[in-house]
C-alpha cells in the first residue's frame, strides 16, 4: 500500500529541530518506510539527519510518501502532526 | 622563575561571565585530542569486531542520553530537553549509523576514524544548507559525535574528580547534559573555548557563584589536565601554568577579593540612607532567574531591570505567552521584593528565533530593535504584555518600555498595553489591578523633551550605557573609541541632570539602570543628582550602599556641582576621583597611570 500526499507547513518555523524530532519519533511507530520528498530531493522520513537537511521553511510544500501495509495510519498520523504545526503555537 | 617551572606561562584573554578569582587545577572535560586515535586496521578480519565496537558506543552513548534526560527531569534547569531527544533521535538514525559502518567495512579505519569521517559528512551536507537555523544545527550532530567517540575511547568520567576539589573546568563548551554530570561542590571554576554571556556555562556559573571566562578560543589546546590555572571572572582573564610569582600576586588577589567581598556584604541588607537621612532605593539588574538568590543576599530591594532578552534567545520557537509567564513569575514571586521593573524585549528581530526572514542590519544599535520593533510586530509584543499583566496579579510588576526616542512611541506603546489589558480582561484571567509605566531614557531625545515625556509616564529610569553611547555617537564595540566612552562627560552630566529635574518638577521618580548606577566613583556624583532608585549589577551593592551610608546629601550636591563646573571629560573625572579617594581612602586606588 502507498499513500502519496502534498502538505504544507505552516508552523513559524518551519521543519526545524524540535518538529523534525516529533516526526521521526511518529514515523516510527510504524512498519511502513515513510519518503519525504522535496524540490526533487528526497528523504527517509525516518532520519532526523535526512529531514533536517530539508531545510524546509515556513510555508514550505513537501511530498509525504507512506509505504507498507501500515501506510494509511501512518500518514494520518503525520499528516494530523503537520496540519496541528507540530503542536506549536 | 623557580628551575623546576618548566612550562610556559600564558595568558589568554576572554569574557568574563561570573566574577571572582580562583586558582586551582585544569580539568579537561572533554578529553578527546589527547586520547583519540586513528589508526587503519591491521587485518580484515578485525572488521566485525571494529564494528561491534563501533554499535556498542552508540548504544552506552543512548544510555547516558536517557539517564541524563532523566536526571534533568528532576532538577528545575530550565534548558529544553527535547535538544537530548534530537541528540537521542540522531544516534538512532540509520544513515549516520550505517555511513559510519560502510567506512569501516569499505576502508578497513577504525572506528573512531569512521565516527569522524561521518561526521564531516554531515558537516559539508549541512553548510551547503541556505538556512543558517538548520546550517547551525551541525553542533548538534557533532555534539553527538563526540559523545560515541568518548565512549569509543573507553574512558570513565569519574577519574576527573581525582585530580581533587577544586578543579578547573575547561572544555570546548558546555551544555546542560555536561554540566548534569558534574559535582558542582568540586568544581572551583570555569574557563570554555566558545559561548558568550547567556551561554550555557555563563549560566551556570553565575547561579553557583563560580568566576567563568568564556570566549577563550583555544584554552582546551593549551590547558592540559593538571597543569595550574587562574581563572579570573572579573577581568576575563585566564592564565595557564602561571609562574610563581604572578601565581603569588594572584594568591593575594583572590584572598582580596573574597575578604571584601564578605566585609561588604554586611552592608547588603541595610539600606542606603545618607547621614542626612536622604534614602535611595537600591534595585538590581537582572537578566536570568538563576540570578535572584544571590541578588537577595547581596541586598536588592527590588528588581530595577528584568531583561526579558532571554527569554527569545537560546530557543528555537518564539516564546508562548505562558513561557513569558513562568519566566517572571518566578521574578516577581520572590520574596522581600518591592516590586519587579520588566523592561520589554531590547533587541533586534534577528534575535528572534524565526528570524530567518530579518535582512541583517548595518549598524544593528540604531536599527530596527526594541520598542521600535515590538510596535511594528503588535502582535507579537502583545504576547509579552499580556504575560506582564497577568504576573502582575502576583506580585508588584512595573513595566519599562525601552529604547523611547519621542511621545509617540511611549503612546502606542500604551495602546497596545491597554489593548492587552481589555483582552485579557474580556476574557476573564485575573490580572494586575493598577501597573505603573516607565520609560527607559536612552535615547538623546527622549532626554532633552523629558519634560513632554513625564506627562505620559509614571517613571524614569535612565540607561546610561545608551544614553552614553548615543550621545557621543560610539560604537561600544569599537575598541579603538573606548577612550570616548566617559560616563563623567560634562554633557552626560547635564542630560541626567536635566531628566532627574524635570521628572521631579513633574512628580515622577526616577531611577538609573545603567553600569554608572553600580560605579562606586560615581555614587555621590548620582546622589547629588538626587535619584530615587539605582538599579545595578547585584554584585555591585553591598560596596554602594556603604558608600552611601558613609556619605551626606549635602556633600555630594557640593560635589557635582563642582564636577559640572569643568570643561572637559578628564577635568571631572579628575576632580571627582580625588575627592573620592579622600573621602573614602579605603575604597579607592591611585590612578596606575
Amino acid at each position: 500500500m502507498i499513500e502519496i500526499k502534498t502538505l504544507k507547513l505552516k508552523n513559524k518555523l518551519g521543519m526545524h529541530a524540535r518538529a523534525a524530532a516529533a516526526f521521526v519519533k511518529i514515523a516510527h511507530q510504524f512498519k511502513a518506510d515513510v519518503f519525504i520528498e522535496r524540490n526533487g530531493q528526497t528523504v527517509n522520513g525516518k532520519s532526523i539527519l535526512g529531514i533536517l537537511t530539508l531545510a524546509c521553511p515556513h510555508g514550505g510544500m513537501l511530498i509525504l510518501k507512506t509505504e507498507g501495509e501500515d501506510a494509511l495510519a501512518a500518514m494520518e498520523q503525520l499528516e494530523e502532526l503537520i496540519e496541528n504545526k507540530f503542536g506549536e503555537d | 622563575m623557580s628551575p623546576e617551572h618548566g612550562k610556559k606561562t600564558l595568558v589568554i584573554k576572554g569574557i568574563g561571565v561570573s566574577p571572582g578569582v580562583v586558582i586551582g587545577k585544569v580539568y579537561r572535560f572533554d578529553p578527546l585530542d589527547v586520547q583519540l586515535s586513528f589508526y587503519k586496521l591491521e587485518d580484515l578480519t578485525l572488521i566485525p569486531q571494529e564494528i561491534a565496537r563501533f554499535k556498542k558506543a552508540i548504544k552506552d552513548s543512548e544510555l547516558e542520553l536517557l539517564k541524563i534526560q532523566e536526571n534533568l527531569k528532576k532538577t528545575k534547569i530550565t534548558e529544553p530537553l527535547y535538544i537530548i531527544d534530537v541528540h537521542i533521535l540522531i544516534l538512532q538514525d540509520k544513515k549516520f549509523i550505517s555511513r559510519t559502518i560502510k567506512y569501516i567495512r569499505r576502508l578497513g579505519v577504525n572506528a573512531e576514524w569512521a565516527v569522524r569521517m561521518t561526521l564531516d559528512h554531515y558537516k559539508q551536507i549541512f553548510e551547503g544548507v541556505q538556512d543558517v537555523y538548520i546550517s547551525s544545527r551541525i553542533s548538534d550532530v557533532q555534539y553527538v559525535s563526540q559523545r560515541i567517540l568518548r565512549n569509543l575511547s573507553g574512558e570513565k568520567k569519574e577519574i576527573v574528580w581525582a585530580v581533587g576539589d577544586g578543579v578547573i573546568v575547561v572544555a570546548h563548551d558546555l551544555s546542560a547534559a555536561d554540566t548534569a554530570q558534574m559535582k558542582m561542590d568540586k568544581v572551583g571554576g570555569f574557563a570554555t573555548d566558545s559561548g558568550g554571556r547567556t551561554s550555557h556555562t555563563a549560566i551556570v556559573a553565575r547561579s553557583v557563584e563560580l568566576p567563568a571566562v568564556v570566549g577563550l578560543d583555544n584554552i582546551t589546546r593549551v590547558a592540559r589536565t593538571g597543569d595550574d590555572i587562574i581563572v579570573d571572572g572579573t577581568s576575563g582573564l585566564v592564565v595557564v601554568n602561571p609562574y610563581p610569582d604572578m601565581l603569588k600576586r594572584y594568591e593575594e588577589k583572590r584572598l582580596l577579593y573574597s575578604a571584601s567581598k564578605e566585609e561588604y556584604l554586611k552592608y547588603a541588607k541595610l539600606p542606603a540612607v545618607t547621614k542626612d537621612d536622604y534614602k535611595v532605593q537600591i534595585g538590581g539588574n537582572i537578566e536570568f532567574v538563576e540570578e535572584m538568590p544571590s541578588a537577595i543576599t547581596h541586598g536588592v530591594e527590588y528588581i530595577g531591570l528584568y531583561r526579558t532578552e532571554f527569554i527569545y534567545i537560546n530557543r528555537e520557537e518564539l516564546p508562548t505567552e505562558d513561557d513569558h509567564f513562568n519566566n517572571y513569575s518566578q521574578i516577581v514571586t520572590t520574596k522581600d521584593l518591592l516590586w519587579s521593573t520588566i523592561r520589554t524585549f531590547d533587541l533586534g528581530g534577528d534575535k528572534f528565533p524565526s528570524s530567518q526572514k530579518q535582512p541583517k542590519e548595518l549598524n544593528p544599535q540604531l536599527g530596527l530593535r526594541a520598542i521600535r520593533f515590538c510596535l511594528k510586530e503588535a502582535e507579537l509584543f502583545k504576547t509579552q504584555l499580556r504575560a506582564i499583566w497577568r504576573v502582575g496579579a502576583l506580585g508588584k510588576v512595573k513595566i519599562l518600555f525601552p529604547m523611547i526616542s519621542g511621545v509617540e512611541e511611549i503612546r502606542e506603546a500604551k495602546k497596545l498595553l491597554e489593548e492587552a489589558k481589555n483582552e485579557l480582561l474580556a476574557q476573564g484571567v485575573k490580572i494586575a489591578s493598577e501597573m505603573e509605566i516607565g520609560a527607559m531614557i536612552e535615547v538623546p531625545t527622549a532626554a532633552i523633551i523629558a519634560d513632554k515625556l513625564a506627562r505620559e509616564v509614571d517613571f524614569f529610569s535612565i540607561g546610561t550605557n545608551d544614553l552614553i553611547q548615543y550621545s557621543l555617537a560610539i560604537d561600544r564595540a569599537n575598541e579603538r573609541l573606548t577612550y570616548l566612552y566617559e560616563p563623567l562627560h560634562p554633557a552626560v552630566l547635564r542630560l541626567i541632570k536635566k531628566v532627574v529635574d524635570v521628572a521631579h518638577d513633574a512628580k515622577i521618580r526616577v531611577a538609573m539602570c545603567g553600569e554608572m548606577a553600580g560605579d562606586p566613583l560615581c555614587s555621590l556624583v548620582l546622589l547629588g543628582m538626587e535619584l530615587d532608585e539605582l538599579s545595578m549589577n547585584h554584585l555591585a551593592i553591598p560596596r554602594i550602599k556603604k558608600i552611601i551610608r558613609e556619605s551626606t546629601l549635602q556633600e555630594s550636591k557640593l560635589l557635582l556641582k563642582k564636577a559640572m563646573s569643568f570643561n572637559t571629560a578628564a577635568e571631572v573625572r579628575a576632580c571627582v576621583h580625588e575627592y573620592m579617594l579622600e573621602r573614602f581612602p579605603g575604597e579607592f586606588q591611585k590612578e596606575e597611570d
